[in-house]
């Protein structure tokens, strides 16, 4: 049996490639008026909650400033990314992935659950064929069913064709500039998590083959020829 | 071991794949699908809200303690500093194009029409917005008395600004344009239009940025299509900046 479902991997690089897009498109877009506000209305720098820099042109998308363009690719990108994300909540649900890999019990969220996970994660456990540790279900539990939907929410919040469709996501999100701050703060969220993400995954490059071949999910065959053979679960990391 | 500097390498990645990003942005297939995705949205928020679906409305209170000014914020010609002075006695807004009635009506003859008022959200494609309450009547009522022909799939925004050496005009499809909440106003919190909001009369497009919003109104045209006005593309910022003729993303 694959480890890695196909509609997971199929998703997965879709995905990646959508929040690329997206997030170097996205930081182009910021630079049009650089202030974060709360509330419905913003439009004096004074009156703003947080003002960022100016992204430098190498980080954005284009690489010089052009709201047109860059809009262009952000609503581009947002098709596969938001119709993506509908797809592998439906597949996770459907296939067991989320039942069994992803959804928590008490015990993962307890300060022993935790430090378990860290100490099997140096003794050589971060592998999904064992299913995932309390960490990285956590973890991937936040960025899947928090700060995900949260882009996809805000971002349809902040379209104002869209408003009139679900006036009650505005309000939900506290108003317009409330709408705009919170799609800028998961969008940092997300970068945060995929620095850790890729760091993790180049420290031990198999997984990334892994997540375009399938790998194999050998330990749940059979846990007698597991234990005989400890090679599979004993392997390197980095 | 060698020190790579880890920016570098981060930019230089970037810009690989913003090489390749520029060379599909550029080429025919890269524009037909950006129009698809623009497509998209613009039936997904059409099929989710509605023709006639309302863009939110505000309670007094929840105004903005200004409104901002963007874009042109008066027209350089010496009629208009000359009627901005006396109040506009001799503005005409025309409506013209495929109607059956043609129209030339002064300020006080829009006055006198049917009103709406409504304290909307202005957003701004920068990302700011800003609160204000706007009178007017409804486009709808400027068409059918002038009696609009079937031919019509747009109606075109004339304005007497200019910018960068341009006419501003903008367009929308009849959908919008019939749609309740668009209005041409007037007045702005109770007052006449000031001059940096588009004095003496703006469209107002609630459902879509503020590019859309067309400020210092001489005319409305129906036409069948958006070739041969401008550059074509429905707007002054649509056919120099290459914005989004569909607006409300």
């Amino acid at each position: 049996m694959a480890k890695h479902a196909l509609s997971t991997r199929l998703w997965h690089w879709i995905n990646a490639a959508a929040i690329i897009v997206l997030f170097m498109s996205g930081l182009n877009i910021s630079n049009a008026h650089r202030h974060l506000y709360w509330g419905d209305y913003g439009f004096d720098p004074k009156e703003a909650w947080l003002s960022v820099i100016r992204f430098p042109g190498w980080a954005t998308l284009p690489q010089h400033y052009n709201l047109a363009l860059a809009r262009d690719w952000h609503i581009l990108a947002a098709w596969p990314f938001g119709v993506g994300l509908a797809f592998i909540w439906i597949a996770m649900l459907a296939n067991g992935h989320f039942r069994r890999d992803l959804a928590t019990r008490p015990s993962d969220w307890t300060p022993a659950g935790v430090i378990a996970s860290l100490r099997a994660h140096s003794a050589g456990g971060a592998d999904a064929a064992h299913g995932y540790n309390s960490v990285q279900k956590i973890l991937y539990g936040m960025v899947l069913g928090g700060l995900l939907p949260l882009m996809l929410f805000t971002g349809l919040a902040i379209s104002p064709g869209f408003q009139a469709a679900a006036p009650w996501l505005l309000e939900l999100l506290g108003g317009r500039q409330s709408a705009r701050s919170l799609h800028f703060l998961a969008a940092w969220g997300i970068f945060g998590f995929f620095v850790i993400h890729l760091v993790l995954a180049l420290a031990n490059w198999r997984l990334i083959l892994e997540m375009i071949t399938g790998g194999r999910r050998a330990a749940q065959a059979s846990p007698a020829i597991a234990t005989a053979l400890p090679a599979e679960g004993a392997r390197e990391h980095g | 071991m060698v020190e790579i500097p880890r920016r570098s390498l981060l930019a230089a990645i970037a810009a690989l794949g913003a090489g390749a990003c520029s060379k599909i942005a550029e080429s025919d297939t890269g524009q037909s699908l950006f129009e698809a995705a623009q497509g998209g949205h613009r039936a997904l928020h059409r099929a989710l809200a509605g023709r006639q679906g309302l863009a939110p409305e505000y309670a007094p209170e929840d105004r903005s303690p200004s409104f901002r000014g963007n874009g042109s914020v008066t027209v350089e010609t010496p009629f208009y500093k000359d009627q901005l002075a006396k109040g506009f006695p001799d503005w005409r807004l025309t409506v013209r194009g495929l109607v059956e009635r043609p129209l030339s009506l002064t300020l006080a003859e829009i006055r006198a029409l049917p009103q709406r008022t409504q304290i909307t959200r202005h957003d701004c494609v920068e990302g700011w917005s800003a609160i204000g309450e706007w009178t007017g009547p409804q486009l709808a009522v400027l068409l059918d008395a002038a009696r609009v022909r079937e031919e019509a799939n747009f109606i075109v925004l004339r304005c007497a600004d200019t910018l960068y050496g341009s006419a501003y005009y903008e367009s929308i499809d009849m959908v919008e344009a019939y749609h309740p909440q668009t209005i041409i106003a007037h007045a702005l919190n109770g007052a006449p239009l000031p001059e940096k909001n588009g004095a003496p009369l703006r469209a107002r497009i609630e459902r879509q940025l503020g590019y859309k919003h067309a400020k210092y109104l001489t005319a409305i045209e129906a036409v069948a299509s958006l070739d041969g006005i401008g550059k074509g593309k429905g707007g002054f910022w649509e056919d120099h900046a290459g914005y989004q003729w569909y607006a409300g993303i």
